[in-house]
Protein backbone atom coordinates (compact mmCIF):
# COMPACT_ATOMS: atom_id res chain seq x y z
CA UNK A 1 0.00 0.00 0.00
CA UNK A 2 1.20 3.52 -0.75
CA UNK A 3 2.50 5.45 2.21
CA UNK A 4 1.68 9.09 2.91
CA UNK A 5 3.54 11.42 5.25
CA UNK A 6 1.15 13.52 7.32
CA UNK A 7 2.72 16.37 9.31
CA UNK A 8 1.33 16.83 12.83
CA UNK A 9 2.25 20.29 14.06
CA UNK A 10 4.25 22.43 14.79
CA UNK A 11 1.00 24.35 15.04
CA UNK A 12 -1.84 22.04 16.02
CA UNK A 13 -5.11 22.84 17.79
CA UNK A 14 -4.73 19.95 20.26
CA UNK A 15 -1.11 20.41 21.22
CA UNK A 16 -0.09 23.96 22.10
CA UNK A 17 3.53 22.83 22.14
CA UNK A 18 5.59 23.45 19.00
CA UNK A 19 6.67 19.98 17.89
CA UNK A 20 6.34 18.42 14.50
CA UNK A 21 5.64 14.73 14.17
CA UNK A 22 6.11 13.44 10.64
CA UNK A 23 3.62 10.59 10.59
CA UNK A 24 4.10 7.93 7.95
CA UNK A 25 0.66 6.51 7.30
CA UNK A 26 -0.87 3.57 5.47
CA UNK A 27 -4.51 4.59 5.09
CA UNK A 28 -5.56 5.66 8.59
CA UNK A 29 -2.86 3.65 10.35
CA UNK A 30 0.42 5.18 11.48
CA UNK A 31 3.41 3.01 10.59
CA UNK A 32 6.32 5.33 11.29
CA UNK A 33 6.99 8.56 13.11
CA UNK A 34 9.78 11.11 13.10
CA UNK A 35 9.70 13.85 15.76
CA UNK A 36 11.22 17.19 14.75
CA UNK A 37 12.08 19.64 17.52
CA UNK A 38 13.88 22.97 17.58
CA UNK A 39 11.12 25.55 17.17
CA UNK A 40 11.44 27.36 20.51
CA UNK A 41 15.10 27.32 21.42
CA UNK A 42 15.75 30.29 23.73
CA UNK A 43 19.41 29.87 24.67
CA UNK A 44 18.78 29.70 28.40
CA UNK A 45 21.89 27.62 29.13
CA UNK A 46 24.08 30.27 27.50
CA UNK A 47 22.23 33.08 29.26
CA UNK A 48 22.89 31.28 32.56
CA UNK A 49 26.63 31.64 31.94
CA UNK A 50 26.26 35.40 31.47
CA UNK A 51 24.04 36.08 34.51
CA UNK A 52 25.20 36.00 38.11
CA UNK A 53 24.54 32.73 39.94
CA UNK A 54 21.90 34.28 42.20
CA UNK A 55 20.06 35.86 39.26
CA UNK A 56 20.03 32.48 37.51
CA UNK A 57 17.34 31.26 39.90
CA UNK A 58 14.84 33.54 38.17
CA UNK A 59 16.12 32.56 34.74
CA UNK A 60 15.84 28.83 35.50
CA UNK A 61 12.28 29.33 36.75
CA UNK A 62 11.41 30.54 33.29
CA UNK A 63 12.58 27.35 31.58
CA UNK A 64 9.09 26.02 32.16
CA UNK A 65 5.92 27.95 32.76
CA UNK A 66 4.18 25.16 34.61
CA UNK A 67 6.74 23.53 36.88
CA UNK A 68 8.81 26.66 37.47
CA UNK A 69 9.29 26.02 41.18
CA UNK A 70 10.96 22.63 40.59
CA UNK A 71 13.45 24.23 38.20
CA UNK A 72 14.41 26.84 40.82
CA UNK A 73 14.58 24.12 43.47
CA UNK A 74 16.79 21.89 41.35
CA UNK A 75 19.13 24.76 40.48
CA UNK A 76 19.36 25.93 44.09
CA UNK A 77 20.10 22.38 45.27
CA UNK A 78 22.95 22.11 42.77
CA UNK A 79 24.51 25.42 43.87
CA UNK A 80 23.99 24.61 47.57
CA UNK A 81 25.68 21.24 47.08
CA UNK A 82 28.61 22.94 45.34
CA UNK A 83 28.99 25.57 48.07
CA UNK A 84 28.28 23.24 51.00
CA UNK A 85 25.27 25.21 52.23
CA UNK A 86 23.00 23.57 54.79
CA UNK A 87 19.38 24.69 54.19
CA UNK A 88 17.32 25.21 57.37
CA UNK A 89 14.64 22.53 57.99
CA UNK A 90 11.72 24.96 57.77
CA UNK A 91 12.88 26.10 54.34
CA UNK A 92 13.05 22.47 53.17
CA UNK A 93 9.44 21.89 54.27
CA UNK A 94 8.29 25.11 52.61
CA UNK A 95 9.99 23.98 49.41
CA UNK A 96 7.97 20.74 49.54
CA UNK A 97 4.73 22.71 49.97
CA UNK A 98 5.32 24.88 46.90
CA UNK A 99 6.70 22.02 44.82
CA UNK A 100 3.66 19.86 45.52
CA UNK A 101 1.24 22.75 44.93
CA UNK A 102 2.78 23.21 41.49
CA UNK A 103 2.54 19.47 40.87
CA UNK A 104 -1.20 19.52 41.60
CA UNK A 105 -1.59 22.52 39.32
CA UNK A 106 0.40 20.87 36.53
CA UNK A 107 -1.46 17.57 36.74
CA UNK A 108 -4.86 19.31 36.77
CA UNK A 109 -3.82 21.41 33.78
CA UNK A 110 -2.78 18.25 31.93
CA UNK A 111 -5.99 16.39 32.82
CA UNK A 112 -7.98 19.31 31.46
CA UNK A 113 -5.95 19.32 28.25
CA UNK A 114 -6.46 15.57 27.87
CA UNK A 115 -10.23 15.99 28.22
CA UNK A 116 -10.03 18.83 25.70
CA UNK A 117 -8.02 16.68 23.28
CA UNK A 118 -10.90 14.27 22.78
CA UNK A 119 -13.54 16.96 22.90
CA UNK A 120 -14.83 16.49 26.46
CA UNK A 121 -15.24 20.22 27.03
CA UNK A 122 -17.37 20.12 30.16
CA UNK A 123 -14.80 17.99 32.00
CA UNK A 124 -12.04 20.29 30.79
CA UNK A 125 -13.80 23.29 32.28
CA UNK A 126 -14.56 21.53 35.57
CA UNK A 127 -10.92 20.56 35.99
CA UNK A 128 -9.62 24.03 35.21
CA UNK A 129 -12.18 25.49 37.60
CA UNK A 130 -10.72 23.27 40.33
CA UNK A 131 -7.21 24.28 39.32
CA UNK A 132 -8.05 27.93 39.97
CA UNK A 133 -8.08 27.13 43.73
CA UNK A 134 -4.41 26.16 43.52
CA UNK A 135 -3.59 29.28 41.48
CA UNK A 136 -5.14 31.45 44.19
CA UNK A 137 -3.24 29.60 46.92
CA UNK A 138 -0.05 30.14 44.97
CA UNK A 139 -0.71 33.87 44.68
CA UNK A 140 -1.58 34.11 48.35
CA UNK A 141 1.51 32.28 49.63
CA UNK A 142 4.16 33.32 47.13
CA UNK A 143 2.93 36.51 45.44
CA UNK A 144 2.53 35.19 41.90
CA UNK A 145 0.10 32.73 40.41
CA UNK A 146 2.55 30.62 38.42
CA UNK A 147 6.17 31.71 38.67
CA UNK A 148 6.49 31.69 42.45
CA UNK A 149 10.06 33.06 42.72
CA UNK A 150 10.25 31.99 46.35
CA UNK A 151 13.20 29.61 46.18
CA UNK A 152 16.66 31.15 46.43
CA UNK A 153 20.14 29.81 47.08
CA UNK A 154 20.21 29.19 50.83
CA UNK A 155 16.52 28.74 51.54
CA UNK A 156 13.24 30.42 50.63
CA UNK A 157 12.17 34.06 50.56
CA UNK A 158 8.72 33.83 52.06
CA UNK A 159 7.19 32.16 55.05
CA UNK A 160 3.75 30.58 55.39
CA UNK A 161 2.26 31.65 58.72
CA UNK A 162 -0.39 29.70 60.62
CA UNK A 163 -3.25 31.80 59.25
CA UNK A 164 -2.16 31.13 55.67
CA UNK A 165 -1.58 27.45 56.45
CA UNK A 166 -5.17 27.19 57.70
CA UNK A 167 -6.47 28.78 54.50
CA UNK A 168 -4.33 26.42 52.40
CA UNK A 169 -5.76 23.48 54.33
CA UNK A 170 -9.42 24.48 53.93
CA UNK A 171 -8.93 25.27 50.23
CA UNK A 172 -7.21 21.95 49.59
CA UNK A 173 -10.15 20.12 51.21
CA UNK A 174 -12.47 22.13 48.97
CA UNK A 175 -10.41 21.01 45.95
CA UNK A 176 -10.53 17.41 47.15
CA UNK A 177 -14.33 17.61 47.41
CA UNK A 178 -14.58 18.93 43.86
CA UNK A 179 -12.27 16.17 42.64
CA UNK A 180 -14.21 13.46 44.50
CA UNK A 181 -17.64 14.68 43.42
CA UNK A 182 -17.18 14.91 39.65
CA UNK A 183 -13.68 14.74 38.21
CA UNK A 184 -12.63 11.41 39.73
CA UNK A 185 -16.01 9.78 39.05
CA UNK A 186 -15.94 10.82 35.40
CA UNK A 187 -12.35 9.68 34.83
CA UNK A 188 -12.93 6.32 36.53
CA UNK A 189 -16.29 5.51 34.95
CA UNK A 190 -16.94 7.43 31.78
CA UNK A 191 -17.00 5.18 28.69
CA UNK A 192 -15.91 7.96 26.28
CA UNK A 193 -12.66 8.50 28.17
CA UNK A 194 -11.99 4.78 28.32
CA UNK A 195 -12.68 4.28 24.63
CA UNK A 196 -10.12 6.92 23.72
CA UNK A 197 -7.38 5.91 26.16
CA UNK A 198 -7.57 2.22 27.16
CA UNK A 199 -5.11 0.10 25.12
CA UNK A 200 -3.92 3.16 23.19
CA UNK A 201 -0.18 3.76 23.10
CA UNK A 202 0.87 0.72 25.09
CA UNK A 203 4.39 0.83 26.51
CA UNK A 204 5.64 -2.32 28.22
CA UNK A 205 7.67 -2.27 31.43
CA UNK A 206 10.86 -3.40 29.65
CA UNK A 207 10.44 -0.88 26.82
CA UNK A 208 9.79 1.98 29.24
CA UNK A 209 12.88 1.11 31.26
CA UNK A 210 15.22 0.52 28.31
CA UNK A 211 14.10 3.69 26.48
CA UNK A 212 14.89 5.70 29.60
CA UNK A 213 11.36 6.99 30.17
CA UNK A 214 10.79 9.04 33.31
CA UNK A 215 7.95 10.20 35.50
CA UNK A 216 4.31 9.13 35.02
CA UNK A 217 5.21 7.59 31.65
CA UNK A 218 7.56 5.18 33.43
CA UNK A 219 5.34 4.64 36.46
CA UNK A 220 2.31 4.01 34.25
CA UNK A 221 4.22 1.03 32.84
CA UNK A 222 4.82 -0.48 36.27
CA UNK A 223 8.31 0.72 37.21
CA UNK A 224 8.37 2.21 40.72
CA UNK A 225 10.90 4.98 40.20
CA UNK A 226 10.46 8.48 41.52
CA UNK A 227 13.25 10.88 42.47
CA UNK A 228 11.29 11.91 45.54
CA UNK A 229 12.26 8.46 46.89
CA UNK A 230 15.83 9.79 47.26
CA UNK A 231 14.48 12.13 49.94
CA UNK A 232 15.56 15.53 48.66
CA UNK A 233 14.15 18.66 50.37
CA UNK A 234 12.01 17.28 53.20
CA UNK A 235 10.74 14.10 51.54
CA UNK A 236 12.94 11.99 53.85
CA UNK A 237 11.12 13.25 56.95
CA UNK A 238 7.67 13.23 55.35
CA UNK A 239 8.06 9.78 53.77
CA UNK A 240 7.16 8.93 50.22
CA UNK A 241 5.76 5.99 48.25
CA UNK A 242 5.59 6.24 44.43
CA UNK A 243 2.29 5.77 42.59
CA UNK A 244 2.46 2.87 40.14
CA UNK A 245 0.04 1.53 37.51
CA UNK A 246 0.87 -1.55 35.48
CA UNK A 247 -1.21 -1.42 32.28
CA UNK A 248 1.18 0.88 30.39
CA UNK A 249 -1.48 2.49 28.16
CA UNK A 250 -2.68 6.10 28.02
CA UNK A 251 -5.36 5.36 30.61
CA UNK A 252 -2.76 4.05 33.08
CA UNK A 253 -0.73 7.23 32.68
CA UNK A 254 -3.89 9.27 33.30
CA UNK A 255 -4.61 7.28 36.46
CA UNK A 256 -1.04 7.78 37.70
CA UNK A 257 -1.51 11.53 37.41
CA UNK A 258 -4.94 11.49 39.08
CA UNK A 259 -3.58 9.44 41.98
CA UNK A 260 -0.50 11.66 42.22
CA UNK A 261 -2.78 14.70 42.54
CA UNK A 262 -4.38 13.11 45.60
CA UNK A 263 -0.96 12.09 46.91
CA UNK A 264 0.35 15.66 46.50
CA UNK A 265 -2.68 17.00 48.38
CA UNK A 266 -1.76 14.70 51.24
CA UNK A 267 1.94 15.65 51.02
CA UNK A 268 1.15 19.39 51.26
CA UNK A 269 -1.09 18.82 54.29
CA UNK A 270 1.56 16.61 55.95
CA UNK A 271 4.32 19.12 55.24
CA UNK A 272 2.22 21.94 56.73
CA UNK A 273 1.41 19.93 59.86
CA UNK A 274 5.01 18.74 60.37
CA UNK A 275 6.56 22.15 59.63
CA UNK A 276 9.32 22.87 62.16
CA UNK A 277 9.88 26.38 63.50
CA UNK A 278 12.98 28.40 62.81
CA UNK A 279 14.91 30.22 60.12
CA UNK A 280 13.85 30.08 56.47
CA UNK A 281 17.08 31.28 54.93
CA UNK A 282 20.80 31.13 55.59
CA UNK A 283 23.29 33.71 54.42
CA UNK A 284 25.37 32.47 51.51
CA UNK A 285 28.78 34.07 51.13
CA UNK A 286 31.33 33.57 48.40
CA UNK A 287 31.01 32.14 44.93
CA UNK A 288 30.42 28.61 43.67
CA UNK A 289 33.45 26.55 42.75
CA UNK A 290 33.50 22.96 41.51
CA UNK A 291 30.78 20.83 39.96
CA UNK A 292 27.45 19.48 41.17
CA UNK A 293 24.54 17.45 39.87
CA UNK A 294 21.07 17.79 41.31
CA UNK A 295 17.90 15.83 40.60
CA UNK A 296 14.27 16.58 41.40
CA UNK A 297 10.98 15.03 40.39
CA UNK A 298 8.98 17.31 38.14
CA UNK A 299 5.32 16.63 37.31
CA UNK A 300 6.64 15.16 34.04
CA UNK A 301 9.50 13.17 35.54
CA UNK A 302 13.10 13.41 36.54
CA UNK A 303 14.83 16.77 36.11
CA UNK A 304 18.63 16.96 36.13
CA UNK A 305 20.77 20.07 36.59
CA UNK A 306 24.52 20.01 36.17
CA UNK A 307 26.39 23.13 37.23
CA UNK A 308 30.07 23.99 37.09
CA UNK A 309 31.47 27.02 38.87
CA UNK A 310 34.94 28.54 38.70
CA UNK A 311 34.95 30.69 41.82
CA UNK A 312 33.45 33.76 40.17
CA UNK A 313 29.96 35.21 40.21
CA UNK A 314 29.19 33.54 36.86
CA UNK A 315 28.85 29.83 36.27
CA UNK A 316 31.10 28.21 33.74
CA UNK A 317 28.43 25.79 32.55
CA UNK A 318 24.83 24.95 33.34
CA UNK A 319 23.26 21.90 31.74
CA UNK A 320 19.56 21.17 32.06
CA UNK A 321 18.05 17.78 31.17
CA UNK A 322 14.29 18.07 31.22
CA UNK A 323 11.95 15.06 31.50
CA UNK A 324 10.25 15.46 28.11
CA UNK A 325 13.62 14.98 26.41
CA UNK A 326 13.80 11.54 28.01
CA UNK A 327 10.19 10.76 27.10
CA UNK A 328 10.32 11.60 23.37
CA UNK A 329 11.81 8.17 22.39
CA UNK A 330 8.78 6.40 23.87
CA UNK A 331 6.62 8.07 21.19
CA UNK A 332 8.53 6.08 18.56
CA UNK A 333 7.29 2.88 20.20
CA UNK A 334 3.79 4.02 21.13
CA UNK A 335 2.69 5.73 17.93
CA UNK A 336 3.40 3.12 15.18
CA UNK A 337 0.33 0.91 14.80
CA UNK A 338 -2.19 3.40 16.13
CA UNK A 339 -5.01 5.14 14.27
CA UNK A 340 -4.31 8.65 13.00
CA UNK A 341 -7.11 9.98 15.23
CA UNK A 342 -5.39 8.62 18.34
CA UNK A 343 -2.12 10.45 17.72
CA UNK A 344 -3.06 13.60 19.73
CA UNK A 345 -4.16 11.61 22.78
CA UNK A 346 -1.08 9.36 22.77
CA UNK A 347 1.28 12.29 22.24
CA UNK A 348 -0.42 14.15 25.05
CA UNK A 349 -0.19 11.12 27.35
CA UNK A 350 3.54 11.69 27.92
CA UNK A 351 2.65 15.25 28.99
CA UNK A 352 5.09 16.83 26.53
CA UNK A 353 6.69 20.18 27.31
CA UNK A 354 8.86 21.04 24.33
CA UNK A 355 9.60 24.58 25.45
CA UNK A 356 11.34 22.98 28.45
CA UNK A 357 13.12 20.46 26.27
CA UNK A 358 14.66 23.07 24.00
CA UNK A 359 15.40 25.52 26.81
CA UNK B 1 -21.95 10.86 30.03
CA UNK B 2 -24.17 10.14 33.04
CA UNK B 3 -21.46 11.10 35.56
CA UNK B 4 -21.23 14.61 34.21
CA UNK B 5 -25.00 15.27 33.92
CA UNK B 6 -25.71 16.58 37.47
CA UNK B 7 -22.84 19.07 37.21
CA UNK B 8 -23.82 20.20 33.73
CA UNK B 9 -27.44 20.77 34.77
CA UNK B 10 -26.37 22.55 37.95
CA UNK B 11 -24.08 24.80 35.93
CA UNK B 12 -26.91 25.69 33.57
CA UNK B 13 -28.87 27.34 36.36
CA UNK B 14 -26.07 28.75 38.51
CA UNK B 15 -24.04 31.92 38.31
CA UNK B 16 -21.01 31.79 36.01
CA UNK B 17 -17.75 30.69 37.68
CA UNK B 18 -15.75 33.28 35.78
CA UNK B 19 -15.85 37.07 36.16
CA UNK B 20 -17.09 39.03 33.15
CA UNK B 21 -13.93 41.06 33.06
CA UNK B 22 -14.41 44.22 30.99
CA UNK B 23 -17.87 44.83 32.52
CA UNK B 24 -17.02 43.94 36.12
CA UNK B 25 -13.86 44.47 38.10
CA UNK B 26 -11.44 41.66 38.79
CA UNK B 27 -11.04 40.41 42.34
CA UNK B 28 -8.75 42.31 44.67
CA UNK B 29 -5.24 40.79 44.61
CA UNK B 30 -3.93 39.16 47.80
CA UNK B 31 -2.11 41.56 50.15
CA UNK B 32 1.26 39.91 49.53
CA UNK B 33 0.96 39.69 45.74
CA UNK B 34 3.85 41.19 43.82
CA UNK B 35 2.79 44.08 41.63
CA UNK B 36 4.01 47.49 40.50
CA UNK B 37 7.24 49.01 41.76
CA UNK B 38 7.51 52.50 43.22
CA UNK B 39 10.73 54.40 43.87
CA UNK B 40 10.94 56.85 46.74
CA UNK B 41 13.39 59.40 45.36
CA UNK B 42 13.86 61.18 48.68
CA UNK B 43 15.38 58.04 50.25
CA UNK B 44 17.59 56.86 47.38
CA UNK B 45 21.36 57.30 47.82
CA UNK B 46 22.28 56.16 44.28
CA UNK B 47 24.20 53.10 45.51
CA UNK B 48 23.13 51.05 42.42
CA UNK B 49 22.45 47.89 44.43
CA UNK B 50 19.05 47.51 42.76
CA UNK B 51 20.58 47.68 39.29
CA UNK B 52 23.25 45.13 40.27
CA UNK B 53 20.84 42.47 41.59
CA UNK B 54 18.11 42.88 38.96
CA UNK B 55 17.90 39.58 37.00
CA UNK B 56 16.41 41.24 33.93
CA UNK B 57 18.38 44.51 33.76
CA UNK B 58 15.21 46.53 34.21
CA UNK B 59 16.77 49.14 36.47
CA UNK B 60 19.73 51.35 35.68
CA UNK B 61 21.03 54.17 37.85
CA UNK B 62 22.68 57.24 36.41
CA UNK B 63 24.84 58.58 39.25
CA UNK B 64 26.01 61.68 37.38
CA UNK B 65 22.60 62.79 36.23
CA UNK B 66 21.11 61.53 39.53
CA UNK B 67 18.39 59.55 37.83
CA UNK B 68 16.88 56.09 38.11
CA UNK B 69 15.67 54.51 34.88
CA UNK B 70 13.15 51.74 35.33
CA UNK B 71 11.62 49.72 32.51
CA UNK B 72 8.39 48.09 33.76
CA UNK B 73 8.18 45.98 30.60
CA UNK B 74 11.54 44.32 31.27
CA UNK B 75 10.76 43.87 34.96
CA UNK B 76 9.81 40.34 36.06
CA UNK B 77 8.40 41.51 39.42
CA UNK B 78 10.61 39.23 41.50
CA UNK B 79 11.02 41.86 44.25
CA UNK B 80 14.75 41.19 44.67
CA UNK B 81 15.45 44.94 44.49
CA UNK B 82 12.85 45.62 47.20
CA UNK B 83 14.61 43.15 49.50
CA UNK B 84 18.07 44.42 48.61
CA UNK B 85 17.56 48.19 49.00
CA UNK B 86 19.18 49.24 52.28
CA UNK B 87 17.50 52.66 52.21
CA UNK B 88 14.03 51.10 51.77
CA UNK B 89 13.54 53.38 48.79
CA UNK B 90 11.75 50.81 46.63
CA UNK B 91 8.29 49.59 47.52
CA UNK B 92 5.92 47.17 45.86
CA UNK B 93 2.19 47.42 45.42
CA UNK B 94 -0.06 44.36 45.20
CA UNK B 95 -1.76 45.55 41.99
CA UNK B 96 -0.25 44.28 38.78
CA UNK B 97 0.66 46.61 35.94
CA UNK B 98 -2.04 47.21 33.36
CA UNK B 99 -1.37 46.61 29.68
CA UNK B 100 -0.28 49.56 27.55
CA UNK B 101 -0.17 50.46 23.87
CA UNK B 102 3.46 51.50 23.95
CA UNK B 103 6.43 50.27 25.92
CA UNK B 104 7.89 53.10 27.91
CA UNK B 105 10.60 53.64 30.49
CA UNK B 106 10.05 55.47 33.75
CA UNK B 107 12.62 58.01 34.89
CA UNK B 108 12.91 59.16 38.48
CA UNK B 109 14.96 62.23 39.40
CA UNK B 110 16.66 61.60 42.74
CA UNK B 111 16.24 64.50 45.17
CA UNK B 112 19.11 65.55 47.42
CA UNK B 113 21.21 62.47 46.90
CA UNK B 114 23.37 61.62 49.87
CA UNK B 115 25.87 59.66 47.83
Amino acid sequence: MARTVVPFGPQHPVLPEPVQLKLECEDERVVGVLPVIGYVHRGIEKAAELNGFRQNVFLCERVCGICSFMHALCYCQAIEKMMGVEVPPRARFLRVVWAELSRIHSHLLWLGLLADSFGFESLFMQIWRAREIIMDLSEMTSGHRIIQSTCIVGGVRRDIDSEMAKKVETDLYRLKEMMDATILQVILNDPTIKRRTVDKGVLSKEQAYSLGAVGPTLRGSGVALDIRMTGYAAFKEIGFEPVVETAGDSYARTLVRVRETYQSLKLVLTALSMMPKGEIEVRVDGWPKGEAISRTEQPRGELIYYAKGNGTNNLERLKIRTPTFANIPTLLVMLPGCELADVPVITLSIDPCFSCTER
Amino acid sequence: MPWMFPTVIKNLFSRPATRRYPFFDTREPFPDARGRLYFDTSKCDLCQDCARVCPSDAISVDTKGQEIHYDPFKCIYCATCVQTCLQKAISMDNHYMLPAYQKSEETYKVQAARA
